[in-house]
């Protein structure tokens, strides 16, 4: 079994009006399996309200299962005397950089988490330190968080989490309300403990950008996983994708068009480089067919 | 109505040691009918320079010309400026305050004294404006979708009628769709009001899609003011302020400096399509030709 | 800009003030507060002035800092002076029209600025060389004792140091708003008290559903961050008494004890002098 393994998970609220009768109920995920192995990097796409956030939140023992059951590190998220191993294995980034941040002190942040586990504080000290280096804020950590970016704000976030020493770092949207520079420090700062720390990310975005790199990617419409894969592979279905009010990389939509027109482009263009050489295979390989083709 | 900016300037904190110089000798013209894209990177002076156009900032030097006059003359209306000058502010969903959309929608034109009918007329008009159903005008606001709410706050500047709207990052927040539905209702508008719209923004691939005139913004001063073709040229100037072109200048640019010889004016898709289709129709040629 | 101002009028400066324990400083000031009201007499105040000049003159903060919070009570201040001086009965000082200094009002004014006008830069020097963080922590740890008696004293230090950290964000949030409704032609200012109370409708609705809203995700990310109150909670920047503040302890007591006895025994032996 993977570090985090969803089972026919369905997640269920009921909708009340101002009187609180039951005006009816909504089924935010809707039979979900995942099973996700130590170390890799996961993206899970989808438009606003797909449901990718609450399937987030089960994650981290924030919501609980309707039915079905999901395990962290093994254990059941609806046993109560796991929640704090589980939040502790799974930490959380969210949307909004000014309201997850507690400490008045960049580094009094980022030891909060450490504080709540009962860290010695010799040993909190070290993780804070560590914690900031990893994601480039250790000048920082000083400064009140009120002073900062977007993008450094959510940085000190990432580093909140990472002090907790947690095998699965959970980010819920974190680069929505970021502009460019922003979500570009977050991602390399991500993609920097995926790779150099091992530590398992699972990514919410709509950013089709940002799901380049990863190993797999999950993407939700209405509650249910409807299309998976390689970025590759999810990237091949730019129809689809756009049905699901998302998008592609500009450079995937321009090879598409082309295919459309009748190039022999590739399903799935990720990089430019790749843009380029499908098209140097056109020429040297298939030189006559397009001089018949636009002959 | 035109604005015109006057080497204007703007300092937060003037007379303390922490002032900083926001905006800093900007010199504009705004004429009727533009789509124009505002760019530069968080702290450019981007948000206090659209301030300034409906008075809401006072400039620390320089003047602003509404239709001809001084705006911070003392027998100036501010409020006339205002209903005239429509600002939308980042994540305008945040203004709504109203039991139900409708009302929310006529506050703007409640607080110019209009007659009820007036009122109500225009409230509804903004609504059909933004492209928001019937179904939804009187239910809460607080119920709607994000892309929906945003729609309504708009729609609140919109009923004052303006003859300019500016739009501070319009699309922040939203899911690609809602981005695209938001955009293109924009532009829809634009069309068919004739209105002037200022668009804000820091993504290159939204704006160039869109307006006819791009204005780069660069520590409180215009680095750029020219059409989007000229200015994405710039594309290498673009990205050490931390900016860039949208991504299909940059494949051009991989075919070019591998020996293609495409255009270097490629800003969208559809040019990118047409650009590519012509250098393989050419190289057809001069096949048969061999 | 609103996200700049700095609560609490803290001063950073490297003193060995700034360097005491907050618990220290806390302490101080509530005995230095009881001081003024214990001392009597001019002998009593000198000593008082004496502890002031030094500790001020310790703290590195310039002193017009200090004055600073004296300007927002300079009204109340010049009030109670007044009155005092002119209502107080006693033996006739100076006589204009029905107005009648006597000799104790005099007394009693003078006094009564000494306290309240010592009493404000004695706890400004706290506040400018405290950040409201340390306060916090030192609050909690002083008020530990009344957990005992079911007092949450970690969750009150806890939503002071959240409200102090939300305030500058929410004063800026009310500037975006009061700005975008501004936009659309609001007004704020016209009218009589009853319009301008219903003007700040659209104000404080959106206000007051961003701060729910915030509240919402900040406990969500304290949850998620393992927070479960202040059991098992250990601290970054534990509390532990340094050599220099027990040394502080010392001399403030000595203040007291020398405070007290200048107020009492200097005049004793100057009479004895003069007999």
């Amino acid at each position: 079994m993977g570090l985090i393994k969803v089972k026919d998970l369905i997640y269920e609220y009921i909708r009340r009006d101002e009187e609180g009768n039951v005006e009816g109920i909504t089924t935010a995920v809707d039979d979900v399996n995942l099973d996700i192995k130590q170390g890799d990097f996961v993206a899970v796409l989808g438009h606003n309200g797909s449901g990718k956030s609450t399937l987030a939140k089960h994650l981290n023992a924030i919501l609980y299962p309707t039915e079905g059951t999901v395990w962290v590190d093994g254990k059941d998220t609806k046993d109560e005397a796991h929640v704090w191993d589980i939040r502790q294995t799974a930490g959380m980034v969210f949307q909004n950089p000014d309201n997850q941040i507690i400490g008045q002190i960049v580094e009094e942040d980022v030891g909060f988490g450490p504080e709540n586990m009962g860290v010695p504080t010799k040993e909190i000290w070290e993780r804070v330190e560590e914690s900031l280096k990893a994601v480039g804020m250790y000048s920082f950590r000083k400064f009140s968080p009120n002073k900062l970016s977007g993008g450094q704000k959510q940085r000190v976030s990432i580093a909140g989490v990472i002090a907790m020493h947690p095998k699965c770092i959970v980010l819920d949207e974190p680069t929505a309300m970021l502009d460019p520079m922003g979500r570009k420090e977050v991602i390399r700062a991500v993609r920097a403990l995926n790779d150099v720390e091992q530590i398992t990310v699972i990514l919410i975005t709509h950013y089709m950008e940002e799901v380049i790199y990863a190993d797999r990617v999950y993407v939700m419409d209405k509650g249910k996983v409807t299309l998976q894969g390689t970025p590759r592979e999810v990237f091949s279905e730019v129809e689809r994708l756009k049905e699901l009010r998302l998008d592609v990389p500009q450079v995937t939509l321009l090879a598409h068009e082309l295919a459309k027109e009748g190039f022999p482009m590739p399903k799935g263009v990720l990089t430019k480089q790749e843009f380029r050489e499908a098209l140097e295979r056109y020429i040297t390989e298939g030189a006559n067919e397009y001089a018949n083709y636009f002959g | 109505m035109p604005i015109i900016l006057d080497k204007v300037s703007h300092i937060y904190g003037e007379d303390t040691a922490m002032a900083v110089k926001a905006l800093d000798n900007i010199s504009l013209v705004i004429p009727d009918g533009q789509f124009i894209g505002l760019i530069g990177h968080t702290g450019s002076g981007k948000s206090t320079l659209v301030q300034h156009l409906n008075g809401l900032m006072r400039a620390t030097s320089g003047n602003i010309y509404f239709n001809g006059q001084d705006i911070d003359e003392s027998d100036f209306d501010k409020k006339m400026l205002r209903s005239k000058v429509g600002l939308v502010f980042q994540y305008p969903e945040h203004q709504l305050f109203e039991t139900d959309v409708f009302s929310d929608v006529c506050f703007g034109p409640k607080n110019l004294g209009l007659s009820k009918k007036e009122i109500e007329l225009r409230a509804y008009e903004a609504l059909k404006l933004v492209g928001l159903e019937d179904e939804y005008f009187y239910q809460s606001p607080f119920d709607l979708s994000g892309g929906q709410k945003r729609r309504v706050a708009i729609a609140g500047v919109l009923a004052m009628k303006p003859d300019i709207l500016v739009l501070d990052e319009p699309t922040a927040g939203l899911d690609p769709k809602g981005r695209d539905e938001i955009l293109d209702q924009i532009l829809k508008l634009k069309v068919e009001t004739g209105i002037t719209v200022l668009l804000v923004s820091h993504s290159m691939d939204d704006v160039a899609k869109y307006v006819d005139r791009i204005i780069v913004m660069n520590r409180g001063s215009v680095l750029y003011d020219d059409i989007p073709k000229e200015v994405f040229k710039h594309y290498q100037e673009l990205e050490a302020i931390g900016l860039a072109a949208p991504q299909v200048t940059y494949i051009m640019k991989e075919l070019r400096d591998h020996g293609y010889n495409v255009s270097d004016e490629i800003t969208t898709i559809d040019e990118a399509k047409r650009e590519i289709k012509n250098y393989f129709t050419e190289l057809a040629a001069m096949q048969r030709e061999r | 800009m609103l996200r700049d101002i700095t609560l609490g009028q803290y001063y950073q400066a490297d003193s060995v003030i700034h360097r005491l324990d907050p618990r220290v400083k806390l302490g101080t000031t509530v005995l230095f507060i009881i001081s003024l009201f214990l001392f009597y007499g001019f002998w009593g105040y000198l000593v008082a002035a004496l502890f002031l000049a030094f500790v001020i003159k310790l703290s590195k903060v310039p002193f017009r800092f200090m004055i600073k919070g004296m300007k927002s009570i300079v009204f109340l201040l010049s009030i109670t002076i007044l009155f005092n001086l002119f209502l107080t009965p006693g033996e006739p000082l100076v006589q204009i029209w029905i107005f009648r200094i006597t000799k104790e009002g005099a007394r009693l004014a003078l006094l009564l600025a000494i306290r309240l006008a010592f009493l404000i830069i004695g706890s400004s020097v706290m506040t400018l060389t405290t950040t409201p963080n340390q306060l916090t922590d030192g609050l909690e740890k002083m008020l530990k004792p009344l957990n005992k008696v079911k007092v949450p004293v970690h969750e009150i230090a806890m939503m002071m140091s959240i409200a102090l950290r939300f305030i500058p964000i929410l004063m800026e949030e009310t500037d975006k708003i009061m700005k975008a409704q501004l936009a659309r032609c609001a007004d704020f200012e016209s009218g009589n008290l009853i319009k301008k109370a219903k003007s700040l409708v659209p104000l404080l609705v959106p206000l007051f559903i961003s701060a729910f809203r915030r509240a919402n995700d900040l406990a969500m990310a304290m949850e998620a961050r393992c927070y479960r109150g202040g059991e098992y909670r250990t601290k970054m920047k534990p509390l532990h008494y340094q050599k220099r503040d027990y040394i502080a302890y010392g001399i403030v007591v000595c203040y007291l004890v020398a405070g007290i006895a200048a107020g009492r025994l200097i005049p004793m032996l100057l009479n004895n002098i003069v007999i």
